[in-house]
């Protein structure tokens, strides 16, 4: 057997062992997942779940004015809002707020463009399903009261 | 040094021969292409005689998108190019539209801009390093990564919302303010990084196994970076000390004081080594930043709708892959007429058929490795 050759099988058992050792210690080290759905993980304050819209405290109705500024912001069109005046109040309340979630990015843009602070993200993070229509057609409004409780029904 | 290579691997008596070629497609769903890339392999027995990319599986239209949409709804697109490196995006954009308008950026901003965008381009030469391995047939070294990685991504998602996908940066500043809880995490996961690296190396670079497989395979000669416009780690394993944060520095780069790392062989082991210095280096950038995080504002005021003059402008970025150039024409409009990207990734595969031919296959999946290739911003 030629020297080299011997030196070479020599370093390459050096190199073999020094990369075991990192394996070895680090199969004593704890484990890095979260073993989910039996524990849950901590979701962090800034989650960009999927928007959801924002309740008055005094009257648990939306604080949405039905602007529109969310829809014009979005870059893919996944919102669509309808507001109307309900008898005696001075602003707009929306009727009808969809969000197609199937086409959202979670870019952020409505929340930010919003001038009342009326959309914010959810913490929501068990998103899955089997069926498209529960993502395709998420109704916003129906997590707040709305002071057009007759016209809601039909929909 | 290219052509004796292929020389001594050719086997010269059968090529040619048409009984024994035979072609092989690579993709466009294969692990080792990471992402849809097909590579048409016309073979002779286990050396590859040429190889022809096919690109556009993954195509968006993302330059025509750009164009029916605002200034501020392209942004989110712009994450979508390169996964690997959003942030990047994100601050090519921004710098565009803000050297279009002239608006000014708050100092906490910046520096808030670059601590952010170099720990993205630890968690992409992370990523990197994992698929790279992989290709190579380790698995262990995989794991180490993504558990470093991992780190980043949770400190980075406590800031921006998101994992991988950012739209974080704002037109003249950020959109969240870092608080102490992230700096002291960001401080934490240097001083982790310091002490971990050590065992990459321990793992790889003095493994006998993965030195012979990446020295003197692929080598991209000087002469050929600027021939192919390559950039990047790619180009600085070549030799050329080229990188966008020196030679056209924007944001608050040229207070900072780091190295640019340099190999001088042009084999897929030189464009590692950069790579993990890359990682110490933008270790070093991050120390700087967090200790010299001035105080005050992170937005400067800007206009809702979005108009920049006419004219056009381009900015240049580095991203982990390498420059990334976007060039963009006003004609005074919220929407832009035209966008055109100019990725690192497209120029930096357009070197591959040359360097696969005469390689056995499983040498040019190493070379392909080794390029770092987005397949998503190769096609956008």
């Amino acid at each position: 057997m030629n020297r080299s050759y011997a030196k070479d099988i020599a370093t390459g058992l050096a190199s073999l062992l020094t990369g075991m050792k990192v394996t070895m210690t680090t199969m004593l080290t704890k484990g890095h997942t979260v073993e989910w759905p039996r524990e849950a993980a901590q979701v962090p304050l800034m989650f960009r779940g999927h928007i959801q819209l924002v309740a008055n405290k005094d009257n648990g109705f939306a604080k949405c004015i039905a602007c529109g500024a969310c829809a014009r912001a979005c870059p893919s069109n996944c919102i669509e809002v309808k507001g109307a005046k309900p008898e005696g109040a001075k602003k707009k309340s929306p009727t009808f707020f969809m969000l197609d979630f199937t086409t959202c990015s979670l870019c952020g843009l409505c929340v930010e463009s919003c001038p009342v602070v009326a959309i914010t993200f959810s913490r929501d993070y068990a998103l899955a399903g089997f069926e498209l229509q529960p993502f395709a057609g998420m109704d916003l409004l129906k997590d707040v009261a709305s002071p057009f409780v007759e016209e809601r029904n039909d929909i | 040094m290219f052509d004796s290579q292929t020389a001594a691997t050719y086997n010269l008596e059968t090529v040619g021969d048409q009984e024994n070629d035979f072609i092989l497609n690579l993709g466009p769903q294969h692990p080792g292409t990471h992402g849809v890339l097909r590579v048409v392999l016309h073979m002779d027995g286990e050396y590859i005689l040429s190889a022809d990319p096919v690109l556009g599986y993954g195509h968006r239209m993302q330059e025509k998108i750009a164009e029916t949409l605002t200034y501020t709804q392209v942004l989110p697109y712009m994450a979508r190019m390169d996964y690997l490196s959003a942030l990047s995006y994100n601050q090519a954009w921004v710098c565009l539209v803000e050297k279009m308008c002239g608006y000014e950026v708050p100092r906490r901003a910046e520096y808030i801009r670059v601590l952010t965008t170099e720990l993205n381009r630890i968690s992409s030469h992370f990523l990197w390093f994992g698929a790279f391995l992989l290709d190579l047939g380790a698995f262990t070294p995989f794991l180490h990564a993504f558990e470093d990685r991992e780190k980043i991504l949770d400190l980075l998602e406590t800031l921006t919302g998101s994992r991988l996908t950012y739209c974080f940066f704002r037109f003249g500043g950020v959109g969240a303010d870092v608080d102490s809880v992230f700096l002291k995490g960001a401080q934490d996961f240097v001083d982790h990084m310091r002490s971990h690296l050590a065992s990459y190396h321990d793992l790889v670079t003095g493994n006998v196994i993965f030195q012979e497989r990446t020295r003197d395979v692929g080598v991209i000669l000087p002469f050929d970076t600027w021939g192919y416009g390559l950039t990047g780690p790619v180009l600085r394993g070549s030799g050329e000390k080229y990188d966008v944060r020196l030679r056209e520095p924007y944001s608050i780069y040229p207070e900072l004081d780091f190295e640019i790392p340099v190999e001088q062989t042009g084999d897929c082991l030189a464009r590692y080594l950069v790579r993990l210095q890359e990682i110490e280096e933008s270790l070093n950038i991050i120390e700087q930043t967090i200790a010299g995080m001035p105080e005050g504002p992170i937005r400067s005021k800007v206009p809702k709708i979005i108009k920049p003059p006419e004219g056009e402008a381009t900015m240049s970025v580095e991203t982990p892959r390498g420059e990334l150039m976007i060039y963009a024409v006003s004609d005074g409009s919220k929407i832009p007429y035209r966008v055109k990207y100019r990725v690192p990734s497209f120029a930096n595969l357009s070197i591959f058929s040359k360097m696969a031919k005469g390689q056995l296959l499983a040498d040019a999946l190493a070379v392909l490795g080794s390029l770092d290739l987005v397949i998503p911003e190769v096609d956008r």
